[in-house]
């Protein structure tokens, strides 16, 4: 590395001669710049051949149970079997981002510009500790501690709004008798995205421009009217996709739901009885250990089905946010 | 960058913990890995490898521990990864013994269908692991009930629904059960537990339980918690809640007596040895395959899981068949079945059943 | 609690009226004594229905206090100051609450004997999670290696490179999609591509690592890509106009300008793979001995041994539970210390900025 350095610098900017209509300035290829190029770009493909290879392996995987005779299926007839879990994965996804994104913002806000600046390296290690806690422990949290706690809330709110039109389809009874519902596995969802979503939105909140603040505080705005006008519109298209992140790992998320979640095969709203509708991903983990021959295909292409709902997501978000894209540094 | 923080994590990493552990002898892991000089008094050594029902897992524990403090040379390992995927590797020959909740199916254990196990060899299903399920509850003020089956079964169907309900009360005189809706718990996950409760159910209660058994539970309502432990943690911290679970994993929950007629019975591990005792052989197998056609009805406590060990007749591969012998005829024998009911609480297999396993593993080629 | 941090840059008394400090400490307990009483009324109510109508009240109240007292502008802003710190406050709550359960139950065994043995014959008490402790080190240090430089190429690529071509519209695509990949799903992938290879039921530490390595990449590069492109376009020409070519730019000026928000999403895709229980069940599977050879045969990690102590444990259940709370005790201290280092990193090498 040191050597193509020297060498490198030594001969820059070398002028064409032989372009003599345009006044275009080639930079001599450089070793140390194909090699980073060559680098940079094969990796970016290596990521696209191991997500083909994932693909390769759930789509292969799956035909099996996708053409069988729902007759000779483990758990029944594909679509009917997958369905719930579909629906599951994404309301209890939806639900957990409506918990955490408000709450991760707010953090990221609180710890880039409210709370004392010897205060919030330290906060923001706090937060970021969550992380490290595993989904095991998060799972074991959510049983022992959460759902206690929080059944007491979920009576009163059956008993409050339970009855009322439109509310009622969400808080109808009877309330689970131990609180594992959907809900609670979604705050737990919402505390596991946490850290994800404020570390990176807390660092992206970090990088406004500080010319930015400090022209808006200049014109008599106030600190909240500052952060509307110039931290929120930097930083949401990093925002963007620190929630994408956190919810991909709320989309997939395995065993905190498995082990909190009280599971039915059914289509519901409902978030406090105790049949609520699985997860693929915590399906997955419940059924696997028994799944035998074409049952192992089956919850196979229930991921895939995951799969292309992290797609449809995904692209979704790509294209609301394709408008946006001005604010970017690097563009 | 991530170089030198991975340098600096396992450099600190390696400050504070030596690469092996204090338990562990100089010679037995290596000695297993290279098939070396070990001193081991049976002259026995290598590395068995199992997988499967995660029901057993603390009774393989036991086994482990004690099968390799006797022979140092060897190391055994057992992954509770399930019972499908136990029997998966059984078929595709990844592991040398499996654990399941359920034996093969006659359709399955044919000749050849296992890359595991010699040419026209096939399974032997071994019960090697026995344990009563214990039909927990949570309800303040009582610790004793006696429940019929069908009365069970009305509970877990969803048909009975207050605790101080006439069927709950006919069986259990002197009882102050208190105005309180039922919560049953089941198990979320699929599980050979919940097959031989729903088995049992679907058995002796009659028209009652109408589904047939199965290891996912077949309702959509009710509570649902995942693994024995999730079912007791569900049970421990509801209110009103009965549930399933493994009886040595009960702890202080109250435990129902189930029965007819006056005569109850509680999932101790006699009982349910006396029920599996009591029921026979599955007809229509090759010698010394041993699957039990689990009478619920016998005599004794008839909600009992009997988890196999899965071996070839004779294997493909002879290079680990005197270990698989060695180890599951420590299993099977007094010794080990003991250990298992003091460590993981199970039930000792009844002694003409051990004699028939032992021959089985005996004639393992 | 949110007196303190109120906004003390608006301290101007020349030109509009101003509540006094306490106002939102005495709202606050003003506000909760009266909806706890009134609610108390209609029969004993749940404590969290009492916080959060406590709560909405105290932020309606204060609004309309201080619209009256101070204008519309400062009631929204200190409205949003409120709401600000109660989000970080209802953070901590989880945390606090997990921490305090972790340390209680973990510090039981969290002896010696824990960090020296592993759990090869051991029945009931005693034994230890060396193995574990071990395990978790290699798989992820593997998974580290492989999917760190990989991510981070694939960032550089997609911000200094490619700029908007279809293959970098691919990539940022498909690497969102990864990111949802099922933890379970990539476990499976792992071990059914080792069972190809090796022959199907093998479990191995490096199949764990493989499948980590497919949930970390994406964060990786997500995060990477995200701190790259904040990094200001004027570094980068300044840096061209002083003719350093662009690989020298990219190592010298933009990585280290971005080397906080590197390391913090490095550290934090390490923290998040770490604490992984469903891949590795099925992959580095669970043993009782010491492995540290992750090409052949079972490896244990910690969450492994934490989930399989608590989920299977023997009779009596208490050592299990006991070994399975100081288990995630030493994974959330291994992920502090590695939280730590990258930050000290992060401070030390990074170019200090007007923060």
């Amino acid at each position: 590395m040191a050597s193509t350095e020297t060498g490198a610098t030594s001969e820059s900017l070398p002028q064409d001669p032989t372009n003599d209509l345009q006044s275009t300035i080639h930079g001599k290829a450089r070793l140390g710049d194909k090699v980073f190029r060559n680098l940079s770009t094969g990796s970016g493909t290596l990521i696209l051949v191991i997500l083909a290879a994932v693909a390769t392996f759930l789509v292969g995987l799956s035909i099996p149970a996708l053409t069988a005779d729902p007759e000779e299926l483990q758990y029944g007839a594909f679509w009917a079997y997958a369905l719930p879990f579909a629906f599951g994965t994404v309301w209890a996804s939806f639900l957990s981002m409506l918990f955490a994104v408000p709450v991760a913002i707010g953090i990221a806000l609180f710890i880039s510009h409210y709370a004392p600046r010897r205060l919030a390296q330290g906060l923001g290690y706090v937060i970021d500790l969550l992380a490290a806690v595993p989904s095991v422990v998060f799972g074991l949290w959510g049983i022992n501690t959460l759902a206690p706690l929080v059944r007491p809330l979920y009576v009163w709110l059956a008993d409050n709004f339970g009855d009322l039109p439109v509310l009622g389809w969400f808080f109808a009874g009877p309330v689970s008798g131990t609180g594992r519902t959907i809900l609670t596995a979604a705050m737990v969802l919402a505390v596991m995205v946490l850290p994800i979503i404020t570390a990176i939105s807390r660092e992206v909140f970090l990088q406004t421009p500080r010319l930015h603040e400090e022209a808006s505080l200049a014109l008599g705005a106030t600190r909240w009217e500052m952060i509307r006008q110039a931290v929120l519109p930097f930083g949401t298209p990093g925002v963007v996709s620190a929630c994408m992140l956190g919810l991909g790992r709320a989309l997939g998320e395995t065993m905190a739901i498995a082990m909190v979640l009280s599971p039915a095969s059914v289509i519901s709203f409902e978030l406090l009885t105790p049949s609520n509708p699985n997860t693929i991903a915590g399906n997955i983990a419940l059924a696997f250990p028994e799944a035998f021959g074409l049952g192992v295909n089956q919850l196979i292409a229930t991921g895939l089905v995951l799969f292309v709902i992290t797609l449809a997501v995904n692209m979704t978000a790509r294209w609301i946010l394709a408008s946006r894209k001005e604010f970017s540094g690097a563009n | 960058m991530k170089l030198r923080l991975t340098a600096a994590l396992g450099l600190s990493a390696a400050l504070l913990l030596s690469a092996c552990a204090a338990n562990e002898g100089t010679t037995d892991t290596d000695a297993a890995a290279t098939g070396g000089s070990s001193e081991a008094m049976s002259g026995l050594e290598g590395t068995l490898s199992g997988k499967g029902a995660s029901s057993m897992n603390s009774a393989q524990t036991t086994w482990i521990a004690k099968f390799q403090e006797a022979n140092p040379g060897v190391t055994v390992n057992y992954s509770p990864d399930g019972s499908g995927a136990g029997r998966e590797a059984f078929m595709g020959g990844g592991v040398d013994f499996a654990g399941s909740d359920r034996a093969f199916t006659p359709e399955e254990n044919v000749a050849g269908a296992s890359a595991l196990c010699a040419e026209g060899a096939y399974a032997y299903d071994l019960p090697v692991y026995v344990s009563p399920i214990a039909i927990i509850f949570n309800v303040e003020g009582v610790s004793e009930l006696n429940l019929t089956p069908e009365v069970l079964a009305g509970i877990f169907a969803g048909e009975i629904t207050n605790w101080n309900d006439e069927a709950i009360a006919a069986t259990n005189e002197g009882v102050e059960l208190p105005d309180l809706t039922i919560t049953p718990v089941h198990r979320s996950d699929d599980s050979g537990t919940t097959e031989n409760f729903t088995d049992y159910m679907h058995v002796t209660a009659g028209d009652v339980w109408t589904y047939e058994a199965d290891g996912e539970w077949p309702m959509d309502s009710g509570e649902a918690a995942k693994g024995t432990s999730g079912v007791v943690a569900a049970v421990t911290n509801g209110v009103g809640t009965i549930g399933y679970a493994d009886a040595s994993q009960a702890g202080e929950l109250s435990v129902v007596k189930v029965g007819q007629d006056g005569n109850f019975f509680g999932p101790t591990a006699e009982d349910a040895a006396n029920a599996v005792a009591n029921s026979p052989v599955e007809e229509g197998r090759e010698e010394h395959d041993l699957a039990i056609a689990l009478d619920r009805g016998a005599e004794g406590y008839g909600i009992v899981l009997v988890s196999y060990a899965l071996a070839c007749s004779e294997y493909a591969d002879s290079a680990n068949t005197d270990l698989v012998k060695a180890y599951l005829g420590y299993i099977a024998s007094e010794d080990g079945q003991n250990d298992a009911a003091e460590t993981a609480g199970s039930a000792p297999l009844a002694d003409s059943l051990r004699e028939q396993v032992q021959a089985a593993i005996d004639s393992i080629a | 609690m949110t007196a303190t941090t109120m906004p003390t840059t608006t301290d101007n008394q020349l030109t509009a009226g101003q509540l006094p400090r306490f106002s939102a400490i005495a709202m606050l307990v003003v506000v909760v004594a009266v909806v706890a009483g009134v609610m108390a009324l209609f029969g004993t109510p749940a404590i969290g229905a009492v916080v959060i109508v406590s709560v909405l009240v105290f932020l309606a109240a204060m609004y309309a206090l201080s619209w009256a007292v101070e204008g519309s502008r400062r009631a929204a802003d200190r409205t949003a100051g409120h709401v600000v710190t109660g989000f970080f406050v209802l953070a901590l709550l989880p945390l606090v609450s997990l921490v305090f359960s972790t340390v209680a139950k973990g510090l039981e065994r969290f002896d010696v004997q824990f960090f020296t043995y592993s759990m090869r014959n051991v029945i009931g008490e005693g034994g230890g999670a060396i193995h574990a402790i071990w395990g978790t080190i290699i798989v992820t240090g593997l998974a580290t290696l492989i999917s760190v430089p990989i991510g981070l190429f694939t960032a550089i690529y997609l911000v200094e490179y490619a700029g908007s071509n279809k293959l970098a519209a691919a990539i940022r695509l498909f690497v969102d999609v990864m990111t949802g990949i099922p933890s379970i799903v990539a476990g499976l992938f792992a071990y059914t591509v080792f069972s190809l290879i090796l022959g199907p039921g093998t479990n191995s530490g490096l199949s764990g690592a493989i499948a980590l390595t497919v949930l970390m990449i994406p964060t990786v590069v997500r995060s990477a890509e995200e701190m790259l492109r904040l990094v200001p376009n004027e570094l980068r020409e300044a840096s061209y106009a002083l003719g350093v070519p662009k690989w020298l730019t990219i190592a010298k000026v933009v990585l280290p300008t971005a080397l906080a928000g590197l390391v913090t999403g490095v550290v934090l895709a390490i923290a998040r793979v770490m604490g992984e229980t469903a891949p590795l069940l099925v992959t580095a599977g669970i043993t009782a001995s010491m492995n540290i050879n992750p090409f052949a045969d079972p490896m244990a990690t910690l969450p492994v041994f934490v989930y399989y102590q608590y989920m299977t444990p023997g009779v009596p259940q208490d050592p299990f539970y006991a070994r399975a709370w100081a288990g995630a005790l030493v994974l959330i201290l291994i992920v502090m210390g590695l939280n730590a280092i990258g930050r000290f990193i992060a401070w030390k090498f990074a170019p200090k900025t007007g923060r």
